[in-house]
């Protein structure tokens, strides 16, 4: 019989490592987390060839320098946002979470371990995608400039990770939850210049790209590998919109996450209802 | 000291009472039964005592806690066993029990819960592989794992087959036999039979009828039935047994005086060479006194 309680870094880490562990094992995720927008890489190249640029001043670059970053930070956010969003409505559904209330394990502590997981997960979905650029595609990386992209990095992933828990919260159940994600993060990709910086769009195009936090990730990562963009690199202002959201994402979550599976999510599985409802017959 | 104080417990969703005050005690270590139809409350009641849910007014103390409030502490000494949580489809059992027992304190070793949950050839597999009962074996040793003083077990064998309910009803005993308090909830009557010190049955939200599952609702003092297949025309039983057989061929007779009348019953076949075909004395079982209580509140 052991005794004592376990510390709070070893719970949260055991979380952390929990989590880790069910992406991994959940093929379909890790596919689209770190696979798919490597295929878009192999696209542009494709679609926007291979020839280098010359920049007066200083030196030849490939095309891949100027969209690798916006793939990276495409790839960090669906790492966050959308497989903490997605994964928490499903667990919340199949009553995972109301387990989980039933545990001594704080709240928080369970949700520093999405947070975790997902901000790793998405740093390895950027590494692979920097690398693949690096080796495949001629992308040139500053060290200098490291600092500010790490930075940058760690400030949107958990700016997106906290946007995740709102949309788990958001979402009506598992099944929606997808949808929701990609019917939100995918049109915003377009305005974010995620994938093509488009020329000259409409003033309110360009308004909404700037109200949200991904074009500003977008943008403050593309700068740490920018050739016309001295280093350090820090973008203050960008990093500030991405806190902003960050913190309207826990707010939100905060204010609406629920444990419980929703009144329109029972009925998929094996499950009586549970939370009462309009005639006592039925709510037990 | 008692587990579990209840008192005027009331919870309402919108105009619907779903529980209309309630009133029970358990004591330490006891095996309680809660029993009733679907929507009369059992879970609303029970989901209230784990702290999953508010009520409405009442008193309610678990463990010295007032659940509504309690956090960490509370927890750490209460084991759920819910019909409605679920397990992680991807972790093997072992996995599964050693992140939750890490959440506790006092923390039973895996391989031990392992085995008295009867999972031990499952235990490195992955819970998607798992039959339906296997799952639920697991729930109840994600029960246990913490060590708990007090477990709810809601409807703990729902939908076993009836070897896998026999093996779950040892594992409770078990617990039992540990000193752990339990609060079951159930709709087999055979399940309390053997498992409850005491039951309740809740039926639209009160409390109809509490006691020892033998005496409960006048079991153990009602009237029997004697019933036999009738001898025919032969000689006639004494009175009160001569009474004209039913459809299937049987006499039922219920007396309230057993041993004097199934005395003469059968000096009388001794006496005249009757074999009293499929002779059997019954008194009324619990699911008898049971749908009769749950009835009865229906109409009432």
């Amino acid at each position: 019989m052991a005794e004592g309680r376990t510390g709070t870094p070893v719970l949260v880490w055991q979380q952390i490592r929990y989590q880790n562990r069910l992406f991994w094992r959940t093929p379909i995720a890790a596919f689209f987390t770190l696979v798919f927008p490597l295929m878009f890489l192999l696209l542009f190249s494709v679609l926007f060839g291979t020839e280098d640029i010359e920049i007066t001043g200083r030196g030849v670059f490939s095309v891949a320098q100027f969209y690798a970053p916006g793939l990276a930070v495409f790839a960090a956010a669906s790492a966050t946002y959308t497989n903490i969003g997605v994964g928490t409505a499903i667990a919340r559904d199949e009553g995972i979470l109301k387990r989980f209330r039933g545990t001594p394990l704080p709240a928080w502590a369970y949700m520093s371990g999405l947070i975790g997981s997902g901000v790793w997960i998405a740093f390895i979905a950027t590494v692979v995608m920097m690398t693949v650029g690096v080796v495949a595609f001629n992308v040139n990386i500053e060290s200098s400039k490291l600092p500010a992209a790490l930075v940058t990095f760690v400030v949107g992933a958990a700016c997106f990770a906290a946007l995740g828990l709102a949309l788990a919260a958001a979402s009506p159940t598992g099944d929606s939850a997808p949808a929701v994600a990609n019917a939100t993060i995918l049109p915003l990709a377009f305005v974010s210049d995620v994938f093509i910086a488009m020329d000259n769009p409409p003033d309110w195009l360009t308004a909404v790209g700037n109200f949200f936090p991904l074009k500003h990730f977008v943008r403050a990562f593309q700068d740490a590998f920018h050739p016309l963009v001295e280093s350090p690199g820090f973008e203050f202002d960008h990093l500030a919109v991405m806190a902003v959201w960050g913190v309207v994402g826990t707010l939100l979550a905060l204010k609406f996450f629920t444990w419980e599976p929703r009144e329109s999510a029972s009925g998929r599985r094996r499950r009586r209802r549970r939370t009462g409802g309009s005639e006592p017959s039925g709510s037990e | 000291m008692s587990a579990i104080n209840v008192r005027g417990l009331t919870k309402t969703y919108g105009a619907v009472e779903a529980v209309r005050g309630i009133d029970f005690t358990i004591e330490s270590g006891e095996v309680f039964a809660l029993l009733g139809p679907n929507g009369a409350g059992k879970t609303t009641t029970v989901e209230i005592l784990e702290g999953h849910r508010q009520r409405t007014s009442g008193e309610v103390s678990v463990l010295g806690f007032d659940p509504a409030e309690a956090g960490r502490e509370f927890r750490e000494r209460i084991g759920i066993v819910l019909q409605s949580s679920g397990i992680d489809r991807e972790l093997t059992v072992r996995e599964s029990l050693r992140l939750y027992g890490a959440l506790y304190p006092k923390r039973l070793p895996i391989e031990e819960v392992i085995e008295i949950a009867g999972l031990t050839e499952k235990a490195d597999a992955r819970v998607k592989t798992l039959s339906g009962g296997q799952r639920r074996r697991v729930d109840l040793a994600l029960g246990i794992i913490g060590d708990p003083d007090l477990i709810f077990l809601d409807e703990p064998t729902t939908g076993f087959d009836p070897s896998a309910r026999r093996k779950s009803w040892e594992l409770i005993a078990n617990l039992r036999t540990l000193g752990k308090t339990i609060l079951l909830t159930t709709h087999y009557m055979d399940e309390a039979q053997i498992l409850a010190d005491r039951v309740a049955v809740i039926a639209r939200g009160v409390i109809v009828a509490a006691g020892t599952p033998d005496t409960l609702g006048g079991r153990g003092d009602g009237n029997a039935v004697v019933a036999f297949r009738s001898p025919g025309a032969v000689v006639r039983p004494p009175a009160p047994f001569d009474a004209a057989p039913g459809a299937d061929g049987f006499v039922r007779v219920e007396v309230a005086d057993l041993p004097p009348a199934l005395h003469a019953l059968t000096g009388w076949a001794v006496q005249q060479r009757v074999p009293l075909e499929s002779l059997t004395v019954t008194r009324p079982t619990l699911e008898d006194v049971y749908l009769q209580l749950t009835r009865e509140a229906d109409h009432g």
